[in-house]
């Protein structure tokens, strides 16, 4: 892959960049701090390269236009922050029950409500898994740095279009507002909407397929799309045992493919016996506290996820395994730890390090409940 | 007798969740002859809804159709319409749909003076919930929300889509089936923003409750009440009082979105 000149960049607007280069040629957003760079990024470069950009009057109607630009046969995506991500929640779930690509960023900021627009968090991780109603399935990534927020990007972008899935990528106020200098690729794996190879009685929904390739309206196939739950030509069907066979789908084709979709590294994991879980900008506290412990002679280490969901279950449980405990700091009150401690099921203890209050998580933070743990588990 | 081409309908689909004497398929019939007096290929048409009795419509027409969620018809096909400029897009929604949820929407569509067709079904209640009023119940009629009479004003569409930025708009009721029909075409051919009230009788969640007898009555109500705009002109507002003004009310070009934003995208070629 060949590299760019090296760039100051900020997270925000490596998203951008992302977009741009995974072939994302739709963006619909409403401004909103911390994320607004994103939109005003996608406004000034879309056009250039023939793509459309529209400033809705509210996210719902940006998600709305989203989802209908990606039937039209775009890639398209849409930027936003803690209310306004609430506000795209319905609007989610029709895309993930009618299984239309799209990619929502949400740049998490201090919430509850308008809450702190300047500050991050990590509050909205499960907001990201069921803040739209009723079961169904979603991928959310989380980058920790300018360059992850780039790669992410790509990835969130081709996942969808694999997987006729909408994606969440989460960043938060400190990935999204950070400088960093990066190189990125000038060209990256970009995957394209599937196409059918047959289009003979085409079926927008087959139940014996894990994904259809999905034809844009105006492309010769007139059919029908649905909120409803509907049969496999898309028409509405609310037979109970369709509605089953289409859930059942629905999730199979994301947990079916988690290699694929889980991303994480590890750091000084293998004598650890005490192991910082993270994820987000928190792991970048989390890597120097990690480093300072080793340094001072304690077996620490680390194991960071770039996917939320699906959530890295095989990966917590051999840590859970192997370690006496597990930290996990959290820009929240404690949000993806019920997660770990549901997979350690009680193999290590699990222990959060927690501020939900604007400020982030600092490395000493970390290290003293690291610590802790190590002299309880030496007493 | 008013004929439906049934290579625009999807057969198969039939019948439809409409109760007996229910005005949708007159307005649901009515574009689907506009549709053919257009010309249009069933691929380059896409036909929206959001959610209600009347979005229902969608499921039975033989073209692209898109069945959306509550209020946000107009927002779906605006991402549609600029990505793909080439369809035909007609918004059905329903008067909850389309002036209460997505109220915000409806106006916003109309500012950007968007090559949209909004085909509203306007039938004065919250059909498919059960009969709740909505923002189009005339004020002093009744609904299950309102079961002593609403308080509240109705909008008048027209006055709202002009003002708004709709570039054009008319309406006309289920017993003026040609007019909605010829509206429609003239909506299609106005290349901007373009709105069309179908006044519909719901003898279930309206015409019961209000005692406007059954579906004959319901019609024989409208027409007998409708007054085409070029004699309402002339007419006082005394006159006027609890008539439907029907026909044309305005149809006048502006600077259509997507074109103006295409003529960026031309200079930056450049
Ligand atoms: C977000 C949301 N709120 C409420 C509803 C419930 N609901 C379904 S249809 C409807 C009203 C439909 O009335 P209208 O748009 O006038 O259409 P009609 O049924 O009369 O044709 C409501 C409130 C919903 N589906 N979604
Ligand atoms: S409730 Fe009213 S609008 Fe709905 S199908 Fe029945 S008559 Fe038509």
């Amino acid at each position: 892959m060949s590299q760019v000149k090296t760039k100051l960049m900020q997270g925000n607007e490596a998203c951008a960049a992302g977009a741009l280069a995974a072939g994302v040629c739709f963006f619909a957003g409403y401004p909103i701090t911390p994320s607004t760079e994103i939109a005003e990024q996608m406004a000034l470069h879309l056009p250039r390269v023939g793509g459309k950009f529209i400033q809705m009057e509210d996210e719902i109607g940006a998600m709305a236009a989203v989802i209908g630009a990606s039937i039209a046969g775009a890639k398209a995506l849409t930027a936003t922050s803690g209310p306004g991500f609430s506000l795209k929640q319905e609007n989610l779930g029709y895309a993930a029950l009618t299984e239309i690509p799209c990619v929502v960023v949400d740049v998490q900021r201090l919430g509850p409500s308008t809450g702190n627009p300047t500050a991050p968090s990590q509050g909205d991780v499960m907001q990201a898994r069921w803040g739209t109603h009723g079961d169904h399935p979603i991928v959310a990534f989380s980058p920790s740095s300018v360059k992850e927020a780039f790669e992410l990007t790509v990835k969130a972008v081709n996942v969808s279009e694999k997987y006729r899935t909408p994606v969440v990528l989460l960043l938060d106020e400190i990935v999204g507002h950070m400088r960093e200098n990066v190189s990125l690729p000038d060209k990256v794996e970009v995957v394209e909407r599937m196409k059918p190879a047959n289009r003979e009685n085409y079926l927008p929904y087959k139940l014996d397929q894990e994904v259809t390739p999905l034809i844009p309206f105006g492309e010769g196939e007139y059919y029908h799309i649905t909120g409803l739950f509907h049969d496999e030509s898309g028409f509405p069907n609310l037979v109970p045992e369709l509605v089953t066979k289409k859930m059942d789908r629905l999730m199979a084709k994301i947990n079916n493919h988690k290699d694929d979709l889980i991303i994480t590294d590890e750091y000084a994991l293998e004598d650890a016996e005490v192991v910082v879980f993270t994820y987000g900008a928190s792991s970048r506290s989390a890597r120097r506290a990690v480093k300072e412990a080793r340094a001072q002679g304690l077996r620490v280490g680390m194991l960071r996820t770039a996917t939320i969901w699906p959530f890295p279950e095989e990966k917590v449980k051999a840590v859970a395994e192997q370690a006496k405990a597990i930290v996990v700091p959290e820009m929240n009150m404690g949000q993806l730890i019920y997660e770990v401690e549901r997979v350690a099921k009680g193999e290590a203890d699990v222990v959060g390090v927690n501020r939900y209050n604007g400020e982030i998580i600092t490395p000493e933070e970390i290290l003293q409940k690291v610590k802790g743990l190590m002299n309880g588990a030496t007493n | 007798m008013l004929q439906i081409n049934v290579e625009n309908l999807r057969m198969q689909k039939l019948p439809h969740i409409w109760c007996p004497g229910c005005g949708n398929g007159i307005a649901l019939s009515a574009l689907t002859r506009a549709i053919d007096k257009l010309g249009y290929d069933h691929d380059e048409v896409a036909i929206v809804s959001g959610i209600g009795c009347s979005s229902r419509s969608p499921g039975y027409l033989n073209f692209n159709t898109l069945h959306t969620t509550h209020g946000r018809a107009i927002a779906f096909a605006t991402g549609l319409k600029i990505f793909k400029p080439k369809m035909k897009v007609f918004i059905v929604t329903g008067d909850g749909d389309c002036t209460a949820i997505g109220g915000n929407h409806f106006i916003h569509a109309a500012r950007r003076n968007i090559d949209l067709n909004v085909i509203l079904f306007n039938n004065n209640i919250y059909g498919m919930t059960g009969g709740q009023a909505s923002p189009m119940t005339p004020f002093g009629r009744t609904a299950t929300t309102a079961p002593y009479g609403t308080v509240e004003r109705n909008f008048d569409i027209m006055e709202l889509a002009k003002a708004a930025g709709a570039t054009f708009c008319g309406r006309a009721t289920a017993a003026h089936p040609r007019l909605i029909e010829s509206l429609i075409v003239k909506a299609a051919q106005n290349k901007g923003f373009s709105v069309v009230e179908a006044m519909l009788p719901c003898p279930i969640g309206f015409g019961r409750r209000n005692k406007l007898g059954g579906p004959v009555e319901m019609m024989k109500y409208l027409e007998e009440n409708s007054v085409r705009v070029q004699k309402a002109q002339k007419m006082s507002e005394e006159e006027l009082k609890g008539k439907f003004v029907i026909g044309e009310f305005y149809n006048k070009p502006a600077p259509e979105y997507i074109e103006e934003y295409d003529k960026i995208i031309a200079k930056l070629k450049k």
